[in-house]
């Protein structure tokens, strides 16, 4: 029997990559991109399983519906599955947390939970990725702007400059982008 | 040999300031450590990095960790209540669509009487009354209840994150809500309601943040735990000090931290709030507290008190809750590790919650300390050995 999924994902790349993995898996999945309403929306679809990421602020209102219930009453008795441990600490250190009504199969559960974790490693992997490019290009800008305050006080080219940046950071055990962000500090203050 | 680095999760609120303080102006650096701070984006996520080991401890909202001791959250790991951090903080506020109904009704926003409130609110409003509040787990969602039960309007509770709520009044997903500042002040600026209660007005002293640990760590780290300790309580310290309200306010707006404008900060931590889009202001006593008054003591009767209202709701044997969430507010800590820095310690760990009518002498190590007025809008007494909530 085919399980009713919902994933909460606002970022459209993402989620057609999550539908993509786990609609092989026979399940029926449907996407929710919009936080406004999200309880009720939850609450029509009547999922088994809500997927949603760690980072996504949204969490706590799936949480309120997974406790609220209690165990006396269960329209919608979500809960965090802990019974499984090693499968909890993959799907956090991925980034993933899981809401799944009670009572379903450990192994049902493990099937999809494995296939989202492994999307949101690539997730995780894609993001760092895009954070470390984003940095460079910082660190480019400011040495960059480091090397025209350098060329202007002191009236040397270019070449000059960044030798001068280079050498400054070797002696004193910095990395380039540090000095040149101290000297523009420097320079901002001065000015 | 570098200082060991500790990771210290946090969200994104005021109330975050002794974490962010510690690290920021070198308390956390003078006591040898290296902190590292992670900021959550909500609390369930910071709860689980807790839990699971991506940070070793963690600014919390108060009743999370009873929650956990009650066994509401699932087989997990034991969390312990190292101190408070903040008391107060939050706000109520309503719909504009309700606002307007009190105002014609000749209600004053005081901003002072919890019972007048509550029975404008009876009057102007018809069905259910939707609340939002940060998490089912909070001091937020207890001070409504406390403050609802009975005789106020029939109410519903209802899960948004903080910077969401503002929107959510808006769209009429809610139609009000108890909220930690700046957030409620966000509204107000959007002009999308007003404010009517701080949370100060239902309990003068509510514990609303604390700093949380997982028991097993804490035992295996005792120096590491002290050495954060001290770092915090110090920062707490500071940032009581009038001079320097400013610094946290520009500390906490910067975009890594809070990401508020900082005159929005500044009206919480001054106590001057801006209630409605008329601009009127109400001067506020006791808005949020960091250190005076011994608000970072770990009271164990604060625990018992969420731990009574929670057994309540969830059909759990009360003294056997109470017992649970006193056990896992670490007063010995806070006393081994805080005398040696100049706190001064009450003499009991117990107390009975909402006696104090106006600042009041009690007992302490060096003699007597002033503990601040802490009644219920109600004159509720709570005492931890008979639990009666």
């Amino acid at each position: 029997m085919s399980l009713r999924i919902v994933i909460v994902e606002p970022d459209e790349t993402r989620a057609r990559l999550l539908i993509d993995s786990l609609r092989p898996l026979g399940h029926h999945v449907t996407v929710i991109a919009e936080a406004t309403g999200l309880a009720r929306k939850v609450r029509d679809l009547a999922p088994d399983i809500v997927l949603i990421d760690m980072a996504d602020p949204s969490r706590d209102t799936l949480e309120a519906m997974a406790t609220a219930s209690g165990p006396f009453e269960r329209p919608v008795a979500f809960f965090v599955d802990r019974t499984d441990a090693d499968l909890t600490r993959q799907a956090i250190e991925a980034g993933v947390s899981a809401y799944v009504i009670d009572g379903l199969r450990p192994d049902r559960v493990a099937a999809v939970m494995d296939a989202a974790i492994a999307r949101f490693q690539m997730f995780r992997r894609m993001r760092l990725e895009l954070e470390a490019t984003r940095r460079a290009l910082e660190e480019r800008k400011m040495i960059d702007r480091a090397k025209g305050i350098l060329m202007k006080a002191r009236g040397i080219g270019e070449e000059e400059a960044y030798a001068l940046l280079r050498r400054t950071a070797m002696d004193q055990g910095r990395r380039l982008a540090e000095v040149a962000a101290a000297l523009v500090t420097a320079a901002g203050l001065l000015s | 040999m570098s200082p060991p680095a500790l990771r210290l999760g946090f969200v994104p609120l005021l109330d975050a300031a002794p974490i962010i303080v510690a690290r920021e102006m070198g308390f956390a650096e003078a006591e040898g450590l290296a902190l590292e701070l992670c900021a959550a984006p909500s609390w369930s996520s910071l709860r689980d990095m807790v839990l699971w080991g991506q940070v070793e401890a963690a600014q919390m909202l108060a009743p999370i960790p009873v929650a956990i001791a009650l066994g509401l959250v699932g087989p997990v790991a034991r969390l312990d209540i190292l101190q408070v951090l903040s008391v107060n903080g939050d706000v109520l506020g309503v719909s504009s669509a309700i606002e307007t109904r009190l105002r014609g009704m000749g209600f004053g926003f005081d901003f002072v009487d919890a019972k007048a409130a509550r029975a404008g609110l009876a009057a102007a409003v018809t069905g259910e009354l939707r609340i939002g509040v940060p998490f089912p787990f909070s001091t937020h969602a207890a001070l409504v209840r406390h403050w609802l039960a009975g005789e106020g309007p029939a109410f519903s509770l209802h899960t948004i994150p903080p910077p969401q709520m503002a929107e959510a009044l808006a769209a009429g997903e809610i139609d009000a809500f108890c909220v930690g500042e700046p957030w409620g002040s966000v509204a107000v600026e959007r002009g999308v309601g007003a404010l009517l209660l701080p949370g100060a007005a239902i309990w003068a002293a509510a514990p609303e943040k604390v700093l949380a640990a997982r028991h097993d760590w804490i035992g295996t780290q005792p120096e590491t735990v002290a050495r954060l300790m001290r770092a915090v309580w110090q920062a707490g310290r500071w940032m009581d000090m009038p001079a320097n309200r400013a610094t946290v306010a520009d500390l906490l707006a910067r975009s890594e931290h809070v990401n508020a404008p900082p005159e929005l900060l500044d009206r919480a931590l001054s106590g001057q709030m801006v209630i409605s889009t008329r601009g009127e202001e109400r001067r506020v006593g006791d808005m949020i507290r960091f250190h005076a008054g011994a608000a970072a003591f770990p009271w164990r009767s604060q625990a018992a008190w969420f731990a009574c209202q929670l057994a309540r709701i969830h059909g759990l044997d009360v003294a056997a809750a109470v017992g649970a969430a006193m056990a896992i507010c670490r007063t010995d800590l806070y006393r081994a590790n805080l005398r040696g820095v100049g706190a001064d310690l009450p003499g009991a760990s117990s107390r009975i919650e909402g006696a104090l009518d106006h600042p009041t002498a009690v007992a302490s190590e060096r003699g007597t300390m002033i503990l601040p007025r802490d009644v219920f809008f109600d004159r509720a007494i709570f005492d931890p050995t008979r639990p009666d909530c």
